[in-house]
């Protein structure tokens, strides 16, 4: 089995992959043959590669990049809006230009990503741990908890998201703080719903009442019984979610009430070249809207695999 | 064999010691309350297991066999729950004890086998994960020690490389192998009392004539209780050493195994006996029992039988009560097949 474990990792192509599992199957777990079976598409295969290439760039980004956007030190504001490919003042190309204030776009948006990434990612974290909790209990305990619970849901879920968060973060004021907060609020009810839905479906199963008559307790049943089976979709919306996390921070930043100028994210490059646009400074605004764009597609597209691969009704 | 059998041994001959019966039921009733009105699934039924005995339950679905046994458990979900009535096991009144005291008891003291094998078993743990999760949620021990007698247990039921299934999840088992698992579960913590809700419906009739032989085997090994849920009489005439026969939510009548099964006396036994099918009644026509199990909503009064009874008359609009027909032999019917009138 080890020997199987370690030719299959040091085996980066996919379709290898699977002729193994399929000839070696002696004990296939559920997570394997969802690996094997989600690299099947070639399409979500370079959507995921792409996704992690982002991350990593976003990680390292200060080892990547020639100039650190928001060192004031760094930045030469007669470096302002350079056209792609021009030669900066301190000796290296800018191959995505600058913006207005002098900044290496590519530098800048790197770093965007960074902020973007991590307020999405964040956001959903938390959404998901307080979605899931509320969700769950919402199911296992039922009766009057859970109907008052699921009206606050439904409730909060009438509101556009863009609406609910807008409202906080007007009341709450800037910051990456106060913009996860906005984005857990927004996305809370999303979790609670989905998980809720399949607990439900999980609670009435037989093996949820072996457990009872084992003596094992609530608490047990609910995280270690029927959580796991009610993964799947929780993954899924978790995915696609952090997407549109990611795309409202831009848009709230757009609009000038998310992040502050000096934690520049992606929303906040590209409300800064908006400005130009008109005058034929094109690079300012498109390149982090093409940097926001290809990771929520990548996002979706692997998301839109993960929900083919756990989804029992589509299986081949 | 191994360390896990020789302490169920030794229990087992403690046990049999003792003359007061693992679990006595005493006039439990057991309603549902819906919209449509009350549901009566059990309706004043009394019943006992001594250690090591095995006690079939047998009924047609909805005779309220299975919410018996959850009674037992302390399972019963609202809008049901226990109306009056004892459930004494070992002597402790299991009707009113506290909720924590009953988690403590299920799986530890009193177990449960269910129907389905298929899904019984959670999809997501493997085998190990779930065994060993049922011993150290009722005892002190290590992970190590918990997984060697989880091994014994497979050992004991008969799964041929024990060690295997332990890493397996359930879905990679067969049917057989997983009621043998949820038999292995059940006698983990070596209980007093098996609850043992059709196990055997889900499967072949060769696996299944296994499983009845190891069940049963285990039970006068260890000194287990057992009551076997069924509404298969075949099944509980080669395992059970009394039978309690259960129509709309009493029991009809009770007795040894054999005398049962040879000698029905409430009409309701002769006619469920009727309808299986025996080598010596081969291309004869199978008699049926008219009609269909009275829904439980405002059962009329009287015997609950009398509507698809062939011997029922006015005396049947009175509720029949119990009678010792002879020792350890209890119906409840106003006319029933007694020897001296031919039946």
């Amino acid at each position: 089995m080890t020997v199987e474990i370690t030719q299959q990792s040091a085996d980066a192509d996919a379709g290898l992959a699977i002729t193994q599992e399929e000839t070696a199957a002696a004990i296939e777990t559920p997570f394997r043959r969802f690996v094997s079976e989600f690299l099947e598409s070639r399409l979500a295969l370079g959507a995921l590669f792409t996704l992690g290439a982002i991350i990593l760039a976003a990680i390292f980004a200060p080892f990547i990049t020639p100039q650190d956007p928001y060192d004031l030190a760094q930045v030469d504001i007669l470096d302002g809006r350079l056209p792609p490919g021009s030669e900066a003042f301190t000796e290296y190309t800018m191959w995505l230009g600058s913006d207005g204030a002098g900044r290496d776009l590519y530098s800048a948006i790197l770093y965007g990503l960074r902020i973007s990434l991590a307020v999405g990612i964040t956001s959903g974290i938390i959404a998901i741990a307080i979605g899931m909790s509320v969700g769950l209990s919402a199911a296992y305990i039922g009766g009057r908890f859970e109907t008052f619970v699921m009206r606050i849901v439904d409730l909060q879920l009438s509101f556009p998201a863009a609406l609910v968060a807008l409202m906080l973060v007007a009341l709450l004021g800037k910051g990456i703080d106060k913009i996860i907060l906005a984005l857990v609020v927004a996305q809370w009810a999303y979790y609670a719903r989905t998980v809720r839905g399949s607990a439900l479906v999980e609670r009435s199963k037989e093996y949820v009442e072996a457990a009872a008559s084992l003596g094992l307790s609530h608490a047990r049943i609910m995280f270690r019984h029927i959580l796991p089976n009610c993964l799947a979709p929780l993954i899924v919306v978790g995915t696609i979610q952090t997407a549109h996390a990611i795309a409202l921070e831009a848009t709230l930043s757009f609009l000038g009430v998310g992040l502050p100028q000096t934690e520049p994210s992606l929303g906040v490059l590209i409300a800064n070249g908006f400005e130009y646009m008109l005058s034929g400074k094109y690079w300012i605004s498109v390149f982090p809207g093409i940097a926001l764009l290809i990771t929520i597609v990548s996002i979706n597209l692997v998301g839109d695999q993960l929900r083919d691969v756990l989804n029992p009704r589509l299986k081949r | 064999m191994s360390v896990a059998e020789d302490t169920l041994e030794k229990t087992s001959s403690q046990r049999d010691g003792s003359a007061v019966p693992t679990l006595v039921v005493e006039n439990l009733k057991t309603h549902f309350f819906t919209r449509a009105g009350a549901v009566k699934a059990v309706d004043d039924v009394s019943f006992s297991v001594k250690a090591g005995e095995i006690l079939g339950l047998a009924g047609e679905s909805g005779s309220g066999k299975s919410i018996t046994g959850f009674s037992v458990l302390g399972l019963i979900d609202p809008p049901g729950r226990i109306v009056s009535g004892a459930i004494r096991f070992n002597g402790e009144d299991l009707v009113t004890a506290s909720p924590e005291r009953l988690q403590d008891l299920r799986g530890n003291r009193i177990a449960m086998i269910f129907q389905d094998p298929m899904m019984t078993l959670n999809p997501v743990l493997r085998v190990d994960t779930q065994m060993i999760e049922a011993i150290q949620a009722h005892r002190k021990m290590d992970r190590k020690a918990a997984r060697q007698r989880a091994y014994d247990a497979l050992e004991m039921v008969g799964i041929p490389s024990p060690g295997e299934r332990l890493n397996a999840y359930p879905h990679q088992l067969s049917g057989g192998m997983r009621q043998r698992v949820a038999i292995a579960i059940a006698f983990l913590n070596e209980p007093d009392l098996i609850i043992a809700d059709e196990p055997t419906t889900a499967l072949d009739v060769t696996i299944q004539a296994q499983i009845l032989h190891e069940a049963q085997a285990l039970c006068r090994r260890t000194g287990t209780a057992m009551i076997w849920i069924t509404h298969d009489l075949a099944v509980v005439a080669g395992l059970a050493d009394r039978i309690a026969v259960m129509y709309a939510g009493r029991i009809v009548e009770t007795g040894q195994t054999d005398e049962v099964i040879d000698h029905p006396l409430h009409p309701y036994s002769v006619g469920l006996l009727g309808s299986v099918p025996s080598a010596n009644k081969r291309g004869d026509r199978l008699n049926q029992i008219p009609g269909m199990t009275p829904s439980l909503i405002g059962l009329p009064s009287g015997c609950a039988f009398k509507a698809r009874c062939p011997r029922a008359d006015d005396h049947c609009d009175a509720t029949p009560e119990v009678i010792e027909e002879m020792p350890g032999r209890e119906i409840r019917c106003h006319h029933p097949h007694r020897q001296e009138a031919g039946a």
